[in-house]
């Protein structure tokens, strides 16, 4: 046989490709679908409802008349969130600390490494559903529903979310610099604060954003240990609102002005999120770079 | 990291007693397309011949002209004219980072599978342009094999189907599939070793037998040309010297471009050697000469070991 | 750092330190010791709280509490088997719509599409994760619900003649099976997304090679050497959005319709173990039977979810043994998980 013929493949070969290929970009479009869809209604329907008011008064429960704008919501929440974030993050961060540097392989870190995986699992609500049953049926610090008691429960949910990512940041700080510390003679918590912590900040502080934001928008625990108020309040011992309560209680509302103040939360509540979402990025973009 | 021989996991596998053991010990319905029953049996570590096959007519040769390749701005490989004649090995060899690979990846266009790699110029399959326009670059795949460094048998599919996945592509299927990957097993002389266990995982096998498993899955689709990208250099020096064989009897049948950093290994499995150098090819000729009396003074320097 | 008694000569002080220098490491060692086992103590604490407030419901209908399908507030009957077979029904079409656009985005961004466009295009995806649930209940009720009536209506009519899937087009509402698992579906997009991007990034690209180098066209290559490789590790993600799927409580009670019987219909109302709880929370205050009720849904929700990732990552382990990249795998299933921040 001289030369060589080159036989193609099959035209059925051929269209398999190209309808694979069309098909897995579709999928992609189809899934960016729903994500436009909720921006330009949150947009569309939400921006309506933004106003001075809306920001500037509380809502006020009557049937009747203005309703009142948001404004104990986005506080509440600021103040819950912070709140659980003051304890979600140290304690996260000192049990990540344990995991990587103290307990690291032994069988002790293991098993709390799986219940830690283990409660990435657990639904919000069953957190709430603790609470509930721990503090609030108990009237812990005198009250039932209360604001602190929230804090808990986000704290819980926030928790495997620190340990998670700040166990995969620290692990990243490379062992070279550890061991050159340790063989300069410091001791190990000198080790752990004056050197892996301060490498690792960029990344923890991302990790925590991330799950801040995610804090932020857990409805179901609030449910259960908070309830809902009206009143702006500084007091985390009394019921406070917030806003996935107020934007969860409008929307089952027969006026379709509190429907539109629910959207007009809703915009804020994403809002708040998707910016920090986006600074965590911003942030462990950057530490990379370094 | 190289798994351990799975004979010890059968004993029924125990290489050194397979003599003798008829063939109906083995439960594989694949089995009986197997020759000679009833013969004792023979562990074959020897490529098989006949089942290499004859060349079929003329053979097929390469013929490169003006190969430039880019990985983005990095020029690699500059402007190389070389030919690699029909039924023979050719041997590519030089220091690391000299564009071999990148050279003899683009006579199959895998080159252009990197990210922001391109290659231009021609290279001819006789009368083919491989990167002649409208060209299928999967038809060209099919025509020219390669076998790379590292042994990769699917780690999913077994032995089998490691060495059918080629053929199942263009759709052989059946009694026509079984004896294609029965002939490209006992070309590489791996079908005594793994006839009894044809549906174990093809990572099973050691490091040597997985290279040729590799070489068989690489002839089952009977391609022209066979491109070796160090095969051996993961491997042990006893398995070496089994490829080096199955190099030997293959080119019988094909062509063959091996790159190689051994210069031993050029000097005994090929017939004719180029050297490159910076991406350039600095000189080419029958292997003989050119260890021994090569006209280009890198190229001395270089066999010689005095770099690289 | 102690050295022993050393026999250099000279000053031999600087070489002892007091003991009161290795003071904070001993805390902070035991301090965090003990910090561990306060977070285990308390998983331990949930489950033995919740089992004892599920007692009377659970002690009083036993067994039908989860297969006896009489949900009744009014007469202080609660049989669940309404929710149990509405969280598997709307996490099941979850995962049936879910997973497979996924996969394809995964296998997209990763494989096929140009490099450019694949960090925005991911980060788009991932964003999905971030919008809370109330928001994609609200979206629900307000947007998609109302607007797939009409489709939904035409699909039950058309096909009415397939069991479930067809018929009871004349009682359709805004909020049905259908709409759940379709929201949740949207809801576990992104993590299922996140961990098939991570594990289809651990392919080897020799195996890639060996494929394409035998004449394989790109979709062969995949089919070939990428997807079985990958399955495990996609199959672990898969699962973690299915426990995802049946915890998800407020976008599934906003959108589900909350009835308590068990529908014959995709698009007929259902219910939910935590749909439940979130919506009679209130009003069973006061009824202790009631309110142990919820607790004993509470308790199956959560052993639900609990069986269903220790399933997921015993997957992802045992599918990776024995190939080479073993710790790849399960790492990045870990670090996708960390890093969509769309965990439970």
């Amino acid at each position: 046989m001289n030369g060589v013929t080159l036989h193609g493949i099959s035209a059925r070969r051929r269209r398999t490709d190209k309808v694979m290929r069309a098909s897995l970009f579709a999928a992609t479009l189809i899934a960016l679908v729903p994500l436009v869809l909720i921006i330009y209604y949150l947009l569309y329907k939400g921006l309506k409802a933004w106003s001075g008011s809306f920001f500037t008064t509380d809502p006020n429960g009557n049937f009747f008349g203005n309703p009142g704008g948001v404004r104990s919501a986005i506080f509440g929440t600021l103040e819950i969130v912070g709140l659980a974030t003051l304890i979600a993050v140290p304690i996260g961060i000192c049990v990540a600390l344990y995991l990587t540097e103290y307990g690291k392989d032994g069988p002790f870190a293991s098993v709390v490494r799986y219940f830690v995986d283990v409660m990435t699992g657990v639904p919000s609500i069953v957190f709430g559903l603790f609470i509930y049953i721990v503090l609030v049926i108990s009237h812990a610090g005198g009250t039932g529903f209360a604001a602190w008691k929230g804090s808990l429960a986000l704290s819980l949910l926030m928790l495997p979310i620190v340990i998670r990512s700040a166990e995969v940041v620290l692990l990243l700080v490379p062992d070279s610099l550890r061991e050159a510390a340790l063989a300069l003679g410091a001791p190990r918590w000198r080790v752990v604060t004056r050197v892996v912590l301060p490498t690792a900040t960029p990344g923890l502080v991302t990790g925590s954003l991330l799950a801040i934001s995610r804090g932020m928008g857990e409805t179901a625990p609030l449910l259960f240990t908070v309830s809902l108020a009206f009143g702006l309040t500084g007091n985390l011992n009394a019921q406070m609102n917030s806003l996935p309560l107020q934007i969860f209680t409008d929307i089952t509302n027969p006026r379709s002005v509190i429907v539109t103040r629910a959207w007009g939360a809703a915009l804020t509540l994403v809002a708040l999120v998707l910016i920090l979402n986006l600074v965590a990025r911003a942030v462990s973009r950057r530490s990379r770079m370094a | 990291m190289i798994p351990p021989e799975t004979t010890s996991k059968d004993p029924r596998q125990d290489m050194s007693t397979t003599e003798g053991e008829s063939e109906q010990a083995s439960k594989d319905p694949r089995q009986e397309m197997s020759p000679a029953e009833g013969e004792p049996e023979q562990v074959e570590t020897t490529p098989d011949r006949e089942a290499i096959g004859r060349r079929d007519g003329q053979g097929h040769a390469i013929n490169i002209k003006a190969l430039h390749a880019y990985y983005g701005p990095v020029h690699a490989v500059r402007g190389i004219d070389i030919d690699f004649p029909a039924n023979e090995v050719t041997a590519i060899i030089g220091p690391s980072g000299c564009g071999k690979s990148t050279m003899v990846r683009c006579i199959n266009r895998m080159h252009e599978e990197i990210p922001g790699a391109r290659a231009e110029g021609s290279v001819r399959l006789d009368e083919l342009d491989v990167y002649g326009t409208g060209v299928d670059v999967t038809a060209v795949r099919r025509l020219i094999g390669m076998v790379f460094q590292k042994p990769n048998p699917f780690p999913t599919m077994s032995i089998f189907d490691n060495v059918a996945a080629g053929l199942r592509l263009t759709g052989t299927k059946g009694g026509n599939l079984r004896e294609k990957v029965n002939r490209a097993l006992r070309a590489v002389g791996l079908w005594g070793e793994v006839k009894d266990r044809l549906n174990a995982p093809g990572i099973g096998l050691s490091g040597g037998q997985q290279q040729r498993l590799c070489i068989a899955r690489t002839i089952a689709v009977e391609p022209e040309v066979i491109l070796m990208d160090e095969p051996c250099s993961a491997l042990d020096p006893v398995a070496t010297l089994r490829v080096e064989e199955l190099i030997d009897e293959l080119k019988e049948r094909y062509t063959i471009v091996i790159v190689t950093h051994n210069m031993q290994q050029a000097a005994r499995v090929s017939n004719t050697t180029a050297f490159m150098l910076d991406g350039e090819l600095v000189e080419h000729g029958p292997t003989s000469k050119m260890f021994t009396t090569p006209s280009d003074e890198r190229t001395e320097r270089y066999v010689t070991g005095k770099f690289g | 750092m102690e050295a022993s008694s050393a026999t250099v000569s000279g000053d031999r002080s600087a070489l002892q330190r007091s003991p009161l220098h290795r003071l904070p490491d001993r805390v902070l060692r035991w301090g965090l010791t003990a910090l561990a086992v306060l977070i285990l103590a308390l998983l331990v604490y949930f489950f033995i709280r919740l089992i004892g407030q599920s007692h009377l419901a659970l002690s009083k209908f036993g067994f039908s509490f989860v297969f006896g399908n009489d949900w009744d507030v009014s007469r202080n009957i609660y049989h669940g088997a309404a929710l149990v077979v509405g969280t598997l029904i709307t996490s099941a079409i979850a995962l049936l719509i879910g997973v497979p656009v996924a996969v394809a985005t995964a296998l997209f961004l990763i494989e096929l599409c140009p490099r450019r466009a694949r960090t925005p295009l991911s980060i788009l995806v991932d964003l999905l994760a971030a919008v809370p649930s109330v928001v994609y209940g609200l979206w629900g009720v307000f947007v998609l619900g109302p607007k797939l009536i009409p489709v939904e209506r035409w699909f039950a009519n058309t096909f009415s003649f397939i069991p479930f899937l067809g018929g009871g087009g004349s009682s359709i509402t805004p909020g049905n099976y259908f709409i759940a698992g379709l929201i949740l579906a949207i809801m576990i997009l992104p993590i299922v997304s996140a961990i098939s991007r991570e594990v289809l990034a651990t392919v080897p690209p020799e195996h890639k090679e060996a494929a394409l180098a035998l004449g394989a066209t790109r979709w062969e290559m995949i089919r070939m050497a990428i997807l079985p490789y990958a399955r495990p590790g996609i199959t672990g993600g898969a699962m973690l959005g299915l426990g995802r799927a049946i915890g998800e409580t407020i976008a599934v009670v906003l959108v589900i319709g909350d009835a308590p019987t068990i529908g014959h219909h995709i698009f007929d109302q259902g219910y939910s173990l935590a749909a439940v709880i979130a919506n009679e929370f209130g009003e069973a205050a006061n009824t202790p039977i009631h309110s142990s009720a919820l607790f004993a849904a509470g308790l199956v929700l959560f052993v639900l979810t609990l069986i269903v990732n220790i399933i997921a990552r015993w997957f992802v382990a045992r599918g990776t043994r024995g190939m080479r990249a073993a710790g790849d795998i399960t790492d990045a299933v870990d670090a996708a998980t960390v890093g969509s921040g769309a965990l439970q």
